[in-house]
């Protein structure tokens, strides 16, 4: 008989927590963030057609880094959970907070239950129908009744869970990203704005940063806030272009308290025919619009 | 570990196995795994004096197709309900009316309703218009012991076929029978107790390549019709202002026309009835 290797249960949590963050670590990053009408996901992705951001609800969205085939479980859980639960309830009755809770206990059983560890990221994240409150300043943790707020939820591969008013950015190297969209960030900001600071970090991160990501290698969608019902909507590549081009005027404009970091941001877009040169290796082919 | 070799591998968790588990992007194939008893159908009946909803018609224009309905529901010789509604948009470009048992209709009509958009977030993106109308069939064929019962539900299924052209027949309509076989139908139909009389308005007033104002006419006056000859259909309801429900499905996607708009079509329509009762 064989005895098995010892090993303390700190260095074997400790062992797939590293394992699971080395996965995750790999891929691109996603940036998900709130602004004036709406939530805004952003992720660097290079295929058109496996999307790393997806509708779930009326007024819920899921963006998720990782393993594909495994966050693609957890997407299609979340579909299935949320469309079982309005169908037999309300549709009013589908929160974010219930979506990420239900994550966040199944990928906490996975972690401390499976062989391996799921390798993925999620942000589950809900726009309110009006915004009650401002959305708190940095730093600041008074938050806005439920339901007046956005909410981001990010939930790691051990079924942590966090509360974001302002900003997320996870999977691959997020250090870079997230340092450069903290000094960005401007509560209640323009679709444009937000969007190109949020291109802007993706740039800061990954191999050969800093680097200009066009609308080609981006995935971008929105939960709008005036909209009634389903309130996803993905931004196609011609009006990526639009809000990225330095003259953006565009339909979504900065609130009317102006932004002060706005103007800052818009020196600095994303040029929008660079070229894949421009964006190293990474991009090897780009999908045509 | 012992449990990795068996399908319950999964924790015991807020999200049961059954959601994790692979499968297909329909919603009603997943309820009928995951939570059979969500699903309509399948249950017992007893009482056999239910709502029922009555005509709807749908014509072809120039600009995609136009679906509408009467506004009344009977139990029996009583008025069960004056602004029931019976016309509904399914997706983004295509609407359902419903004729038959209003509760197991209406339930119907939400899971359908919930199928295209389960579907359509699944897969990323949307079911073409036959696959919908397929899908529809064989809901109907599982409420088949229901309507065997006597609840039959009858819908009609109208869309924009985006996979052809504006002008060239986009609009199309598919009726239904009980056992949830489908069939295309050219130009107009109506189902529901006063369709025989709005049918033969149609066949009087359609005109192939109408502009929508036109063809939104045409289905008032086609109501109107079936409510002068049939006790079950309601007409337009100046006294309350309710008035028949009007949804039009074009390149655009569905619409539902405001009170307003089908208020003064419908006023208008009654007014001509005043001069000519037959139309």
């Amino acid at each position: 008989m064989t005895m098995p290797v010892y090993a303390s249960p700190e260095q074997f949590m400790r062992d797939r927590s590293e394992y699971a963050r080395k996965g995750i670590g790999r891929g691109r990053s996603v940036v998900v963030t709130t602004y004036q009408n709406g939530v805004l996901f952003v992720a660097e992705n290079h295929s058109p057609t496996l999307h790393k951001v997806s509708e779930i609800y009326d007024r819920i969205g899921l963006a998720a880094v990782g393993r594909y085939n495994e966050f693609e479980n957890l997407r299609t859980a979340g579909i299935r959970l949320a469309d079982v639960r309005g169908y037999s309830y309300d549709r009013r009755d589908v929160t974010a907070r219930w979506l990420a809770n239900a994550y966040a206990q199944t990928l906490g059983s996975i972690f401390s239950e499976h062989q391996k560890p799921y390798e993925v990221e999620l942000c589950v994240a809900e726009v309110a129908r009006s915004v009650g409150e401002p959305v708190p300043a940095p730093g600041e943790t008074r938050l806005g009744a439920p339901g007046q707020r956005d909410q981001l939820y990010r939930i790691s591969f051990d079924g942590s869970i966090v509360e974001e008013t302002r900003y997320i950015v996870m999977g691959g190297a997020t250090e870079p990203v997230a340092s450069s969209m903290e000094p960005l960030f401007v509560a209640g900001w323009g679709l444009d704005a937000a969007l190109a600071a949020a291109v802007k970090s993706l740039g800061a991160g990954g191999e050969g940063a800093p680097r200009t990501l066009d609308s080609g290698q981006l995935e971008v969608a929105v939960l709008e806030r005036t909209v009634p019902e389903r309130t996803f909507r993905r931004l196609e590549r011609a009006t990526l272009d639009a809000l990225l081009s330095p003259e953006a005027t565009g339909a979504e404009q900065p609130g009317p308290d102006g932004p002060p970091g706005s103007e800052a941001v818009e020196q600095h877009p994303a040029d929008p025919q660079p070229g894949a040169t421009a964006s190293t290796a990474e991009a090897p082919e780009q999908p045509e619009a | 570990m012992t449990d990795r070799d068996s399908g319950s591998n999964w924790p015991i968790t807020a999200v049961p196995a059954a959601y994790l588990t692979p499968g297909g992007a329909s919603f009603t194939e997943f309820l009928a795994k995951a939570e059979p008893q969500l699903l309509p159908g399948g249950r017992a009946y007893g009482a056999d004096q239910m709502p029922h909803g009555t005509t709807i018609v749908a014509l072809t224009c120039a600009d995609g197709v136009v679906l509408a309905g009467d506004r009344r529901a009977t139990m029996g010789n009583l008025i069960a309900q004056r602004d029931i509604e019976k016309v509904f948009a399914a997706d983004s470009h295509s609407a359902i009316g419903i004729a038959g048992t209003a509760g197991l209709a209406i339930e119907m009509v939400r899971l359908f309703k919930l199928e295209l958009e389960h579907y359509e977030k699944i897969e990323g993106v949307r079911l073409s218009l036959d696959g919908k109308a397929n899908r529809l069939g064989a809901m109907i064929r599982g409420n088949l012991g229901a309507a065997m019962q006597g609840l039959a539900v009858v819908p009609l299924f109208a869309g924009f076929d985006i996979d052809r052209l504006p002008g060239a027949d986009a609009g199309r309509i598919f009726s239904y029978d009980v056992t949830g076989g489908r069939y295309e139908e050219q130009d107009y139909y109506a189902i529901g107790s006063g369709s025989m009389f709005a049918r033969s308005a149609l066949k009087k007033r359609y005109e192939r390549g109408a502009t929508l104002p036109d063809a939104v006419r045409a289905a008032i006056e086609a109501l109107y019709d079936a409510a002068d000859d049939d006790s079950a259909t309601g007409g337009p309801d100046l006294t309350r202002k309710i008035y028949p429900l009007v949804i039009a499905v074009t390149t655009t996607g569905a619409r539902r026309l405001t009170d307003a708009e089908v208020g003064a079509v419908a006023e208008e329509v009654v007014a001509g009835r005043m001069v000519n009762p037959g139309g």
